[in-house]
């Protein structure tokens, strides 16, 4: 068994699934004797022929809609967005029709689907390359949104992403499509949908996060080790429907929760994610939820890109600040804090 | 030195005017005699259930609706021209179509009425739903001739819109996929002039939208839409092409909306009273009878016969949906996935609690 990164976990997983079942088909632009403009689909078109691997003209809006068309018709269509830059000419498809279909027709129809889409930042692309929108996508009702950050769960959840009998948008990672390598099994095992994934366990604090920011969480939390922080990672896997049992269970064990995203803070997974832990874990909180995410801003043009992307020295300091706070807390016994104001947060800043 | 490199044409026929005259002679499938009464008995049964669903909106009884008054002919010739194996992705104005392919009126005024079963269609188990969101269908229809082409096998979709429709890009991407991948479509626009307040003129300077195929390397066809004989033998050499593999079609039906956008429309405050008045003496049904009295198909007993047969079996499908109760609150929850992910089966558990508690959320 060789060692693959996560875009050739990719292409296996779309290797197997077009091998498995002939229902199986796979559309998008470039994806046919180019093999993808980031190689997942390579040799897709000279193993299954052109029927199955379809280059379509360049129109986004009309890859979804026909994807939507193929699934109602019991095809099990998997199409590329070249970027998810490109992926809001489909949301009308995936609100008004895919993550619907199964429903207004009273299960007669459905649509097993996935849309596949590279996502984030990090790697030098031009401007509408480098943007995190996952928490558009997991607003939708009917729809699954899932992520992967390794070789292994791309392989795994593309799989069962691609079995299984409602859409799926599963967003890729590009910024560690080659940056790691691990050994994968082209066993055709596929891995659990709608359930998170510990990467790591830990006694003094849940660090959740998904995608390529599993890279610098894991890597806080050995620089969180070495300070003498023992921390439990949770990679979400699935963003929708998102399984908070297990990040409930987590918060019950370690009393704080930090959340890393790569997307911007308002309104994003982490927000959803903080208000659940209010909801249903106040009381197994000892200090108060901590995001570290992107800015509320554009996504700077790359010469700027890595200020904007949390780094794992970023989210190492602000969680041991944050446990340093959560401490405060404890000792003053639930006495209210004096509430921040500009001056303290210029003066901190 | 500029030299013309290529020309076009963009053909428009009809057979029947408006006066139920025929203008040329009648292609051959029109010897079946049993189908044009059939086509005319059908459209009688739309226009008369056309009326009673808008009166059932208006006693509060059925939710908004879009009539269908003045297309009949283009619905009738849609369904009764498709075979049983075809796929329609219709739009929401395919009443007789839909009617024709086995969805029951009672089926029409569940969807009408508020409710999804209304899209369930037990006897048509592969058309997809009526489509509200503009023009996406014709993705749909496009992706469906895909899955045909990928099988194998000689079916065909057909594709229905209006022509505010043909504005959009989706009506534009799917034409130009169906031309570029050679699918099975026929791609009917309900030209009836109107997107609710909006007339042809402003969605396009095309002098036809049948022309609109030119761009996208396929055949296009203009017809008159309220001709039966016409519309239906565009229709019919459209699916005979598509089934034989040679290609997509689109044919511009020309009609009017004779009716309001829907029931929450009043067409008064944008066109004239004159405009509607000439648009009538155009309309289907009328020129269909004469022609069936000319040819001696047809009389008045025949007529009054109908129209009774007609009145029964809309009342016995107007009591069965009245009779429906709604589905439990938790029928939403219960095709949103094939299985009901474990994130969920709690807000389902509480839409239950609170449904019993407050007795049904907003009164």
């Amino acid at each position: 068994m060789s060692k693959i990164t996560l875009i050739e976990a990719v292409n296996l997983a779309l290797h197997r699934a077009m091998r498995e079942d002939p229902n199986v088909v796979a559309l998008g632009e470039d994806i046919g004797t180019n093999g993808g403009v980031f190689r997942a689909t390579d040799k897709l078109r000279e193993r299954f022929g052109i029927k199955r691997v379809m280059d379509t003209p360049l129109a986004e809006t009309l890859i979804a809609g026909m994807t939507v068309g193929m699934a109602a018709q019991g095809l099990r269509p998997v199409a590329e967005i070249q970027f998810m830059g490109f992926i809001y000419a489909t949301f009308e498809q995936l609100v008004s029709h895919a993550s619907r279909m199964r429903n207004r027709t009273k299960g007669r129809l459905s649509c097993p689907m996935v849309l596949r889409a590279p996502y984030g930042g990090g790697i030098h692309a031009p401007e509408h390359h480098s943007e995190s929108m996952e928490a558009m996508l997991a607003h939708i009702p009917g729809l699954r949104v899932v992520i992967p950050s390794s070789p292994a769960r791309a392989y795994g959840l593309l799989l069962s992403a691609i079995r299984n009998p409602d859409p799926v948008v599963f967003l890729e990672p590009k910024r560690i499509y080659r940056a790691v390598a691990q050994e994968v099994a082209d066993d055709g095992q596929g891995l659990p949908l709608d359930t998170c994934f510990t990467l790591r366990e830990g006694k003094d604090i849940t660090l959740v996060s998904w995608g390529a920011m599993l890279q610098e969480t894991l890597q806080a939390a050995d620089g969180l080790a070495e300070a003498g922080v023992s921390a439990e990672v949770i990679d979400v896997g699935t963003l929708a429907p998102i399984d908070m049992f297990s990040i409930e269970a987590s918060v019950a064990k370690t009393g704080r929760c930090c959340i890393v995203q790569e997307a911007p803070r308002h309104v994003g997974v982490g927000a959803e994610i903080a208000a659940r832990l209010a909801e249903n874990s106040i009381f197994d909180l000892t200090a108060p939820v901590l995001r570290i995410c992107g800015y509320d801003t554009v996504m700077p043009y790359y010469r700027n890109e890595q200020h904007f992307l949390p780094s794992a020295a970023l989210i190492q300091q602000k969680v041991l600040a944050s446990l340093e706070q959560g401490s405060a807390w404890e000792d003053q016994q639930f006495e209210p804090a004096q509430p921040a104001t500009l001056a303290t947060v210029r003066k901190l800043a | 030195m500029h030299q013309n490199i290529l020309q076009f044409q963009v053909a428009s026929y009809r057979f029947l005017n408006e006066q139920g005259q025929l203008e040329q002679a009648l292609p051959e499938w029109t010897a079946d005699q049993e189908r044009i009464l059939a086509a005319y008995r059908t459209m009688v049964l739309i226009r008369n259930f056309d009326q009673k669903a808008i009166s059932l909106q208006r006693t509060g009884q059925l939710g908004t609706y879009p009539s269908v008054l003045g297309q009949e002919a283009i619905g009738t010739a849609i369904g009764q021209s498709m075979r049983k194996d075809d796929v329609l992705a219709p739009y929401y104005r395919d009443l007789a179509a839909q009617t024709l392919r086995g969805v029951s009126l009672k089926e029409t005024l569940l969807y009408w009425g508020g409710d999804e079963r209304g899209s369930a269609f037990e006897n048509c188990p592969e058309d997809l739903p009526n489509c509200v969101p503009i023009a996406t269908q014709l993705c749909h229809a496009a992706g469906v001739a895909t899955a045909f082409k990928v099988r194998g096998g000689k079916r065909a979709v057909v594709a229905s819109c209006g022509e505010g429709a043909t504005s959009k890009g989706d009506f534009l991407e799917s034409l130009n996929v169906a031309g570029s991948w050679q699918l099975p479509l026929v791609v009917v626009v309900n030209n009836n002039q109107w997107a609710i307040s909006t007339p042809r003129s402003v969605q396009t300077a095309s002098e036809s939208i049948a022309q609109k195929a030119i761009g996208a390397g396929i055949q296009g066809v203009q017809v008159d839409g309220n001709d039966y004989f016409a519309i239906s033998d565009a229709i019919i050499k459209a699916i005979a092409k598509a089934h034989a593999g040679k290609g997509a079609t689109l044919i511009e039906a020309l009609s009017y909306r004779l009716g309001d956008h829907t029931t929450a429309d009043d067409a008064s405050r944008y066109r004239t009273q004159a405009e509607l008045k000439k648009a009538w003496s155009r309309e289907p049904i009328q020129r269909l009878r004469q022609y069936l009295l000319d040819q001696g198909l047809w009389s008045e007993t025949l007529e009054q016969a109908l129209q009774a047969d007609t009145r029964k079996r809309i009342e016995q499908e107007v009591k069965a949906y009245l009779d429906t109760p709604p589905q439990p609150p938790e029928a939403m929850f219960d095709h949103l996935f094939e299985e009901l992910p474990e994130a969920l089966i709690q807000q389902r558990a509480e839409l239950i609690a609170n449904s019993m508690q407050t007795g049904g959320g907003l009164a």
